[in-house]
Formats: structure tokens, C-alpha cells, sequence
């Protein structure tokens, strides 16, 4: 089966009802996607598939044919990807941080200038146990600041 | 995963004829979609099918349209797309804000509510909003297509009148006179299993249906009646023992239910006057 993993185009050979968590970690070697409750509450294997953010653990490999996948390891390929990656960095928002490649791509979606509400919404299915949401919630607001904000924020 | 995947077999039909054709040669065949149901199930050893038939690529079964006055959502429009629907908004707000509170982003974007019907949990988020919205469901075999009504759809906890060589393409919603509400109460907003939810339509007739509370989503008739002809909350709150069957879980008591069920009533009635 062919796929596109971080922009690179992949053929695995994976059973169509392999978990993609699976088929990531396994067949791709991508082990930054992390496996934390297997059944869709927590978050942590969070990926995009066609830009939409998606628990991997519930994805069958079927659904990603012929897809885009993106993975925390392709996350910084983009502008607002490596500005959360910085922003996490910055502001404390990963501690153990088995749960931060998910709430990076949880939050890739979001646009520039998200409201908190807006950022609340999209990481609802993401769980933390040990940073906590505020230093998350930080991470990502600041990340998602207009340029104009965030130059008004340096001065 | 306890079940490798191995074990299993999935069919990959291209339209939604093969899919028929093959569900009527093969009815042992499970449908699935969004898979946010079938892969916990899977993982916990708790779902027993291992044969399915794989409906998400069937783009005729998406989509949502307004005909003759009707809303109707195709069975794999996702609580994503049902969220962001402006015909949704319009005509059944509250299935939007329950289509909000079902998971979070990721299980949004691809559960859908053909999905939630067919898995036919008493804890269905969707469920008590379709039943107060007097909603029909399309179902489809290979060679015919029957429209049953949503109150008549169940027949028991997890059971329903779809016949296994049958597909849910499509649930329709008619116009909806009246003020909606919708309320889930669970331990938080996101990803937690609903404890109690009512959805309820007031208008010339009242409409009330509970979900977590009986085998199946109920309507709460009893309670109903009481306020259509002008009866007091007291005595439509007595009504609702008629109509309501709550038990003890994991997740809350009986009593519990009881009382947040009579609670929620009075609310919907005190915040749609």
C-alpha cells in the first residue's frame, strides 16, 4: 500500500485493519507517535491525515491509501509547526512528554490568531498528566500569535 | 491491540451498490466507517466481530441537503461536518452543540452519525436529539429502500430493526416548530461518556427524549403529555418515573440519573419559556 508520510512517498506492507499507529511505528520506523490509551480519549497518537488530526490508534492503515500523513517527526516542516515546537520549548508546555507530539498536532490545524476557546476546542482530546494545561495552553496561544502580536509581544 | 490484525478481514467495496451486493451475498460482513467505535472494541476484546466491510470511501453516502422542507444527512457525514453545516444550524441547532460534545476534535472528524445509530449505544450522543427531532432513517438493501421512523428504529438494548444485509444511508430530519435544547451531563465537556443527556422540543407539541437512562434512547411520552396540556413541572417531573429507567454503573447510580433527569426537565422547560 502507498502512502506519502511527511512528504516522502512510502509502500509498507501492512494488513488494511492495522492500527496507522501501527504501520507509523512499525512499518515506517516513526516512533514519535506515541501510543498512551489505545482507544481514542487521551490523544497522544495524534497525527494529520489530508491536514485533519485524527487519533491514529483508531485509524485503520485502509484510510490512509494514497493520503497525506503528517507525524510530529514531518511537524516542523511548516511555519506554524515549528513555531509550536519553539513555543513548547519556550514556555514549559511538555514536561514527561509523552503527550506532546499529539497536542502539536492537535493544535497544527488551528490559524494564526486563535482565540483560547478556539484552542481549548481543538486540544479538548488531548490529555496531559503532568505539565498541566496552562503551560500548554500558553505554548500554543503564543505560537498562534499574529506577527504583529508577536512582535508586540518582544518589545 | 488483543486482536492482531491478521485476524482480521476487511472488504473495500467502490460504491455503495457493491457495497449492497456484497452485504447480500455476505451478511455476516460488520460495516464500519470512522472506526472510533469498532477499534475500542477491538482493544478491549469486547467486540467479537472479525469480518468487515469498509464504507468510508463511499463518497454517495456523504453530504448534507435540505429537500421538499427535509434535512437530510448522509450516514457518513462526520460530527465535523455536521458542526459546520449551515442547514444544520438553522434547522437543528441542537444537534450541533451535541455533535460539539461528542469526543474531542480527533473522534469529531471521524465519527459519523450513520455510525452512531448503527452502534446503538444507550449513551449515544445524537441519539436523544433524533428522537426529540421525530427523525427517520433510511435503510437500503440490494434491492429495496424503506424509511422507518427513528421511535420505532430500536428494538432493545444494542438491537435495532436493521436487518444485517441492510445499510443506514441517510437520516432525515422534517422542519422542527418550536424552541430546542440540548444538555449532556457527564464528568467533563470532552471525551467523557455521557451520564445523562435530554434533548427536547418545544413547541405546539413537546418533544422530550432522554438518553443513559433505559436500554435504549426513550422518549419521555409521559412527561410530555403532561406539559402539552398545560400541566404543571411538578407533575410532569412525577410523569417522567413512567418514562425513564435508570440504572446502576460505572459511570453513575440509578438515582442519581433519576434525579438530574427531573432536574434537566424543569431546566428545559424554566430556559425555553
Amino acid at each position: 500500500m502507498k502512502l506519502t508520510v511527511n512528504g516522502r512517498s512510502r509502500t509498507v506492507q501492512a494488513h488494511p485493519m492495522k492500527r496507522l499507529l501501527d504501520v507509523l511505528r512499525e512499518d515506517c520506523g516513526l516512533t514519535g507517535t506515541k501510543e498512551g490509551c489505545g482507544e481514542g480519549e487521551c490523544g497522544a497518537c495524534t497525527v494529520l491525515v489530508d491536514g485533519i488530526a485524527v487519533d491514529s490508534c483508531l485509524v485503520p492503515a485502509a484510510h490512509a491509501e494514497g493520503r497525506r500523513v503528517v507525524t510530529i517527526e514531518g511537524a516542523a516542516a511548516t511555519r506554524t509547526g515549528r513555531a509550536l515546537q519553539n513555543a513548547f520549548v519556550v514556555h514549559g508546555g511538555a514536561q514527561c512528554g509523552i503527550c506532546t507530539p499529539g497536542m502539536i498536532l492537535a493544535a497544527a490545524p488551528l490559524k494564526t490568531g486563535a482565540s483560547l476557546d478556539e484552542i481549548k476546542s481543538a486540544l479538548a482530546g488531548n490529555l496531559c498528566r503532568c505539565t498541566g494545561y496552562p503551560a500548554i495552553f500558553r505554548s500554543v496561544t503564543s505560537a498562534l500569535k499574529t506577527k504583529r502580536g508577536a512582535r508586540a509581544g518582544r518589545r | 491491540m488483543p486482536v492482531a490484525a491478521e485476524m482480521l478481514a476487511l472488504e473495500r467495496p467502490r460504491s455503495l451498490k457493491q457495497a449492497l451486493t456484497m452485504l447480500g451475498s455476505d451478511p455476516g460482513l460488520t460495516p464500519i466507517a470512522g472506526c472510533t467505535d469498532v477499534y475500542v472494541g477491538l482493544h478491549f476484546g469486547t467486540l467479537a466481530d472479525r469480518r468487515f466491510i469498509d464504507l468510508w470511501e463511499l463518497e454517495e453516502l456523504r453530504g448534507i441537503s435540505v429537500e421538499r422542507d427535509v434535512l437530510r444527512i448522509g450516514a457518513l457525514t462526520t460530527y465535523a461536518e455536521i458542526i459546520a453545516s449551515r442547514a444544520v444550524q438553522k434547522r437543528v441547532p441542537m444537534l450541533a452543540a451535541a455533535s460539539r460534545e461528542v469526543g474531542g476534535a480527533q473522534i469529531q472528524n471521524r465519527g459519523t452519525l450513520g455510525g452512531n445509530v448503527a452502534n446503538a449505544s444507550p449513551a449515544g450522543d445524537t441519539l436523544p436529539v433524533l428522537a426529540a427531532a421525530n427523525a427517520r432513517i433510511v435503510l437500503r438493501n440490494q434491492r429495496s429502500t424503506r424509511v422507518v421512523s427513528f421511535d420505532s428504529y430500536y428494538t432493545g438494548y444494542r438491537t435495532s430493526v436493521r436487518q444485517r444485509d441492510e445499510l443506514i444511508v441517510a437520516i432525515e430530519i422534517p422542519r422542527i416548530d418550536g424552541a430546542q435544547w440540548w444538555r449532556k451531563v457527564g464528568t467533563r465537556r470532552a471525551q467523557a461518556i455521557s451520564k445523562i443527556m435530554i434533548a427536547g422540543v418545544r413547541g405546539r407539541d413537546v418533544r422530550i427524549a432522554f438518553g443513559s437512562v433505559a436500554p435504549t434512547v426513550v422518549l419521555a411520552s409521559h412527561a410530555a403529555a403532561v406539559l402539552s396540556r398545560g400541566g404543571s413541572i411538578g407533575d410532569a417531573q412525577a410523569a417522567l418515573r413512567q418514562d425513564i429507567a435508570p440504572i446502576d454503573d460505572v459511570r453513575s447510580t440509578g438515582e442519581y440519573r433519576a434525579t438530574v433527569a427531573r432536574n434537566l426537565l424543569a431546566q428545559f422547560w424554566k430556559e425555553t419559556d
